[in-house]
């Protein structure tokens, strides 16, 4: 049976791992192969990371870790983060990240998604987008989260599965860095309107709100600061997934 | 050691599987010269990509006729994820013609309720094969289609999805090739490259 999966997310800059509030006040907190490692061995069952570096900053750098975590992580790794166009996507994965996401660029050019898609394969292409509720529904904003761009979110859901992604990464910034629980009306909302495997993202306090995403439709839930604070581990998450009745790979 | 020949048209995450390959105690060489796959006793075809691309690249290589040459001289042919599908005779997907060493041709998995088949599932074992005996495990797959061999004996291992089961692991003969990504597939994976690698019709 296809297990639900539990997704660590960490914030990369110039191929380190930095933590910070909301983008700001960011402290740099080691080597993210180190930590990918870790996560790993804890039950991760992929690794995200999310280069938060501002345009071309520190891409030499980040390519660099990405071939050490190819050399050294054994589970499927996938990185997002200032990729505008194709050759990124490329250099990525040839550096040997197995999936690619891309978020404010396909806001802006919604062509990329399709060109990705046929260029390196559905399966590689994760679609991400940051929404928040307003008049009506939910609402799309770009750079990271910062931008209002007038898209409705289950629609651009809809859209960017039909261009090909082929894996929507939905992350709730009213939810996010609340710990007070994924916005389960909008994973509810996209499930029913699309086919493709949907990672749930924003607010997770602990173990119960992961089950909650899953239960609410999610195939796999995104976590950061729950790992990152040695609250919980993605094995003590799964193991209640699986308490749960939802299928989890222990 | 065992000396793999791995196939480098442009595929994408090459690193983690030589890695992979080298911790199971594998020699590896990572190419893109035919007449060095051509001569390989092990070839390994990698794979994501869509099928359309992969094969032009590999015909405008001329790898396609050095992995045909490879396994008409004796190798153990092995492909991963996409590289399983082009091993067989034409794949739905880009509706392209493919390698050809085995018999029938990779689908569209329509019958599944959420494609592509994303993430961790079980791989149960139906044959009693060399590479079968890593079997059975949990490994992750990440995939639109999925193979059909014409031969029900060519079925390997299965997986369920949607409530039906697909050939995750398929073969014949020296030819055979895993719908999973063993190399992403943590300490399970590890279980397949080293049955890969051990992998000899003559012990048997």
């Amino acid at each position: 049976m296809l297990r639900r999966r539990v997704i660590p997310c960490l914030d990369v800059r110039g191929g380190r791992l930095v933590k910070g509030v909301r983008f700001r006040e960011l402290r740099d907190c080691g080597d993210p192969v180190d930590a990918a490692e870790r996560y790993a061995a804890a039950g991760a069952d992929e690794i995200v990371w999310l280069n938060i570096a501002a345009e071309s900053e520190g891409w030499h750098e980040l390519l660099r870790a990405v071939e050490r975590a190819a050399e050294r992580v054994d589970i499927p790794l996938t990185v997002g983060g200032g990729i505008d166009r194709p050759e990124r996507a490329r250099e990525l994965l040839l550096a040997g990240a197995d999936k690619i996401s891309v978020n404010s660029a396909a806001l802006r050019t919604p062509e990329l998604i399709d060109e990705l898609a046929e260029r390196l394969g559905s399966q590689c292409v994760v679609v991400a987008m940051d929404a928040a509720r307003g008049d009506g529904g939910w609402w799309t904003y770009s750079r990271g989260g910062m931008q209002a761009t007038g898209v409705e979110t289950v629609e651009w859901a809809q859209e960017a599965a039909r261009r090909g992604g082929g894996e929507l990464l939905v992350t709730s910034i009213d939810s996010d860095g609340g710990r007070r629980g994924y916005d389960l009306d909008l994973i509810g909302r996209i499930r029913e309107h699309v086919r493709v495997p949907l990672i749930a993202s924003g607010g997770a306090g602990g173990a119960g709100d992961i089950v909650a995403a899953l239960q609410a439709g999610a195939d796999a839930a995104l976590a950061a600061s729950i790992f990152h604070d040695g609250d919980t581990t993605p094995d003590d998450v799964k193991r209640e997934v699986a308490a749960c009745g939802l299928p989890a790979r222990i | 050691m065992t000396d793999v020949c791995v196939v480098d048209y442009g595929a994408g995450n090459l690193r983690s599987l030589r890695t992979g390959l080298e911790r199971a105690g594998a020699e590896v060489t990572v190419t893109d010269d035919p007449a060095r796959v051509a001569a390989a006793g092990r070839v390994l075809v990698p794979g994501v990509g869509a099928a359309g691309t992969a094969m032009t690249a590999l015909e405008r290589r001329r790898l396609a006729g050095a992995i045909r040459d490879a396994a008409a001289a004796g190798a153990y042919v092995f492909g991963i994820c996409l590289g399983l599908q082009l091993l067989f005779e034409a794949s739905d997907e880009d509706d392209v013609p493919c390698l050809g060493l085995l018999p029938g041709r990779a689908v569209a998995m329509g019958f599944a309720d959420r494609v592509p088949h994303m993430g961790w599932n079980d791989v149960t074992p139906q044959a009693d094969h060399p590479l079968a005996r890593a079997l059975p495990a949990v490994c992750y797959f990440a995939h639109s289609y999925a193979v059909e061999p014409a031969e029900a004996g060519a079925v390997l291992g299965t997986t369920e999805l949607g409530g039906r089961p697909f050939a995750s692991v398929a073969g014949a003969g020296r030819v055979a090739g895993t719908q999973f990504h063993p190399e992403k597939s943590g300490p399970a994976g590890r279980e397949l490259l080293r049955a890969f690698l051990r992998w000899s019709d003559r012990a048997a």
